[in-house]
């Protein structure tokens, strides 16, 4: 065959590809995710193709495939190994597991192999937590990673087993709910009413369709209910806005892009409740008068698209999705599924209708707020996995039910993902208004000495102030709860964290992109022993410029892990600094910023090498 | 007044282009009543190449692009209670920082030299050699603002500053009462 013809094929399956998402420009993610399964890579012909067939711009398409980690400009290996790199990870031995895949691939992080066979990267928090150390494998998932472990899955992959084949010999013949729970366990510890106990098939659904749109807005209101993704708005209220606003198209979409390092309840519930889910977006449908869907799965969790798909599926046979739902004339609803492809900024909701609209996931402006405008204009409600569950049950079981739950202000239960140095990492159902400490002698980790209540745009609380209570109005969760023991070092952590925002900014607004590089630095000096007092207010004025200048939720909470140890853990900063000698700045290193010089110049220096005669 | 001791002041060049220094003689006729109050220790004014004796002021134009400066401006440092820097380059690097813009190289000092000596489309250099005398100080890896490399304790912006801004703070460092600039005088679009 020669490289024309090669070239006439790659091009024909491109156009076929294309064709298969309509050349819709705003499926672009779709196409491109697509070509990177069958190319390993997206090429600049690719891009030129998928420009003409789209009718976008070349740039346009590079845009996007440059913007998310899953799509690359370079060849990547038929098998690529992601290691979660996650700071509980790292923790939990990724040091060693990381080592055991170099050393039996040949590669290190970043290669790829020279037969093209493997790829090795790092990816930050797959959702994992709770089975550290983990890892994708191409869209497969593998837990609990040791050395051991590595060196059996390498060989088995040398030895041209498929990665499914690590999972099951009989992986094929599995459920997509067994392949799933094959790869990864749920850990749930603690069910409780609402969600995780039992739950029967579409009563919510069933008793919503009973009722007016506009009393099921009124019944989710009554509940208190508040989003549970991290920021907390009030469910009914958003329901009510897009139900209000007057437009030919609505849509409802589900927020699976569980980003936040630490959090891993959604999973859990896509993994043993996605027919609650679709319920539950089924019944904002019929309350806001939407007719389309959108699920927007996290490209880490692409493992479940084949149980999200067969659970859609499913229920368009039984006339659950689809034209006249539950028989109810004039109700038609249907769902798409949307895969991400590793960019956490997509959690933000305005940089999730970008991404669902085939662009680059960055936030958008606001006011409008996207029930007003959002999907391409329209009215749009957001909500995360967790939040449509409860509205399902609570149009099943009433808002009295879940309004006398909780506390003042916090009604209902609320999923809490507990990993880290805990003895049962995993899931907990639990009501609101409960201690942490009380969550961390459930969970085995009393010997705790700093708790991240939030992931790492929420806040670190040291043991003096574990009382605190788990509920909106004072430790507010999206339901990441990482534990770390008194080993731990505090600023290896927040400096963790600090590159994980530096890598997660989609650039488009300067405080961020820019900022976010300056705090890890200054963190960084603090590990190094080379800060001086002053550089404690430095971080304190930088991150409030950042937070009160940065466009989205991001920005604005990036600085928390410094803002929040430099509250409670005052002590680790001030230990590690001290005043300077003759006001000479520490961090200026005059040996490594004439190193280049001295070899250019072949000759020492006359002023900083003592011997320089030599 | 003149009992007073008089204050000392010691500036330097570093890596600029000695047109802050040319700046503090628009002061204009203002020098006169200046120098009843001061006088000029370490300076490329005055030529002497050693501090005598501690300062009180010293001033500081151009930012750091090889050894011989960090080595002045740690003397500086050493030497002088208040460190002001004046100028863009001095605050920011200015336009010999325009090399650091070189940073998706290998070996961007060499690349910088091997540009300015040898493949520049205006360089005249017959004998293609890039000047490495033992008695050149060596380069740094990139241009560092004053600030990086010792704390500074004011800065004078302006490329350069203009007389009145100088004499500003100069009058309100001597008499302890300095507190920033009029906002019109540090304006410069």
């Amino acid at each position: 065959m020669t490289t024309g013809t090669t070239q006439d094929t790659d091009q024909g399956q491109i156009a076929l590809i294309c064709a298969r998402h309509d050349n819709d420009p705003h499926r672009m993610l779709d196409i491109l995710r697509d070509v990177q399964d069958r190319f390993r890579c997206i090429s600049r012909a690719t891009m030129q193709t998928v420009a003409e067939k789209t009718g976008l711009t070349e740039v346009a398409v590079e845009g996007v495939a440059s913007f998310y980690a899953f799509l690359s400009l370079e060849p990547k290996g038929r098998v690529t190994i992601r290691l979660c790199d996650d700071i509980v990870d790292r923790f939990a031995g990724l040091v060693e597991v990381t080592e055991a895949f170099e050393a039996a691939l040949g590669i290190t992080v970043g290669q790829t192999s020279a037969d093209g066979v493997f790829s090795l990267e790092y990816t930050p928090c797959i959702g994992m937590c709770d089975q550290a150390p983990a890892a994708m494998i191409n869209d497969l998932v593998v837990t609990n990673l040791t050395p051991e472990k590595v060196r059996e899955i390498t060989a088995a992959l040398k030895d041209g087993k498929r990665p499914e084949d690590l999972i099951s010999d009989r992986f094929d013949d599995l459920s997509p709910h067994a392949r799933a729970t094959r790869m990864v366990d749920n850990n749930i510890r603690h069910a409780g009413a609402v969600l995780l106990g039992p739950v029967p098939a579409d009563a919510g659904l069933q008793k919503a369709l009973e009722q007016t749109p506009a009393r099921i807005i009124e019944e989710i209101e009554a509940s208190g209910l508040r989003g549970c993704g991290g920021a907390g708005f009030t469910t009914g209220m958003k329901w009510r806005f897009a139900a209000q606003a007057e437009a030919d198209r609505k849509f409802i979409i589900c927020n699976a892009d569980e980003g936040e390092p630490g959090t891993f309840k959604d999973r859990v519930l896509l993994t043993e409740r996605p027919h609650l889910l679709i319920e539950g977006m089924t019944i904002a449908a019929r309350a806001v008068g939407a007719r389309e869907g959108i699920l927007y799965l996290r490209g880490e969790y692409v493992y479940l698209r084949p149980l999200i798909e067969e659970v859609l599926a499913e229920r368009r046979a039984k006339g659950l999705l689809g034209k006249t739902i539950m028989g109810v004339e004039g109700f038609d609803f249907d769902i798409r599924l949307q895969m991400g492809a590793g960019a956490y900024i997509c959690g933000e909701e305005g940089a999730l209708i970008s991404s669902c609209e085939g662009l680059p996931g960055e936030p958008k402006t606001r006011p409008p707020f996207p029930v007003t405008c959002g999907y391409l204009g329209f009215p749009t409600v957001v909500n995360n996995v967790e939040t449509f569950c409860h509205a399902a049950r609570i149009l099943d079981c009433g808002a009295q039910w879940f309004f006398d739950m909780g506390t003042e202000g916090s009604h209902g239960t609320k999923l809490f993902s507990v990993s880290g140095d805990c003895i049962n990492p995993g899931i907990y159902e639990l009501s609101y208004g409960l201690s942490v400490r009380a969550l961390l002698e459930m969970a085995g980790g009393e010997d705790a000495a700093a708790v991240l209540v939030g992931g790492p745009s929420g806040t670190m609380i040291a043991r003096d102030t574990f009382d605190r209570k788990l509920t909106f109005d004072d430790l507010a969760t999206g339901g990441a709860i990482v534990v770390f023991s008194a080993e731990r070092n505090i600023l290896e952590i927040v400096e963790y964290y600090m590159s994980f925002f530096v890598h997660e900014s989609c650039g488009y607004c300067t405080p961020c992109r820019v900022g976010n590089v300056f705090l890890q630095k200054a963190v960084a000096k603090f590990r190094q022993g080379l800060a001086n007092p002053a550089d404690i207010a430095y971080l304190k004025d930088l991150s409030a410029t950042i937070i009160e200048t940065s466009r989205c939720g991001l920005g604005m909470t990036s600085p928390n892990p410094i803002l929040s140890t430099l509250e409670n853990f005052p002590l680790v900063y001030s230990a590690m600094v001290k005043p300077p000698k003759d006001r000479i700045r520490a961090t200026f290193d005059i040996q490594s910023a004439i190193s280049d010089a001295r070899v250019l110049a072949k000759r020492r220096s006359s002023i900083y090498d003592k011997d320089f005669t030599k | 007044m003149n009992d007073l001791p008089k204050a000392r002041i010691a500036t330097a060049s570093l890596a600029g282009c000695f047109g802050c220094h040319m700046a503090l003689l628009d002061i204009d006729e203002r020098l006169i009543e200046l120098m009843k109050l001061v006088e000029f220790d370490r300076s490329p004014l005055t030529d002497i190449k050693r501090f005598t004796r501690r300062c009180d002021i010293g001033i500081i134009e151009g930012g750091c692009c090889n050894e011989e400066n960090v080595h002045v401006l740690q003397d500086f440092r050493r030497n002088c209670d208040i460190l002001v820097g004046i100028g863009q380059c001095a605050i920011m690097g200015g336009l010999p920082a325009m090399r650091n813009a070189i940073m998706h190289s290998d070996e961007p000092l060499r690349e910088c030299l091997e540009e300015a000596y040898i493949r520049g489309p205006f360089t005249q250099n017959k004998t293609q050699i890039i000047p490495n005398d033992p008695a050149l100080p060596l380069l740094l890896d990139k241009v560092y603002p004053c600030s990086e490399v010792v704390e500074i304790d004011y800065q004078i912006p302006g490329c350069a500053p203009t007389g009145d801004v100088i004499f500003e703070a100069l009058a309100g460092l001597l008499s302890g009462r300095f507190q920033g600039f009029e906002r019109a005088h540090i304006r410069f679009d």
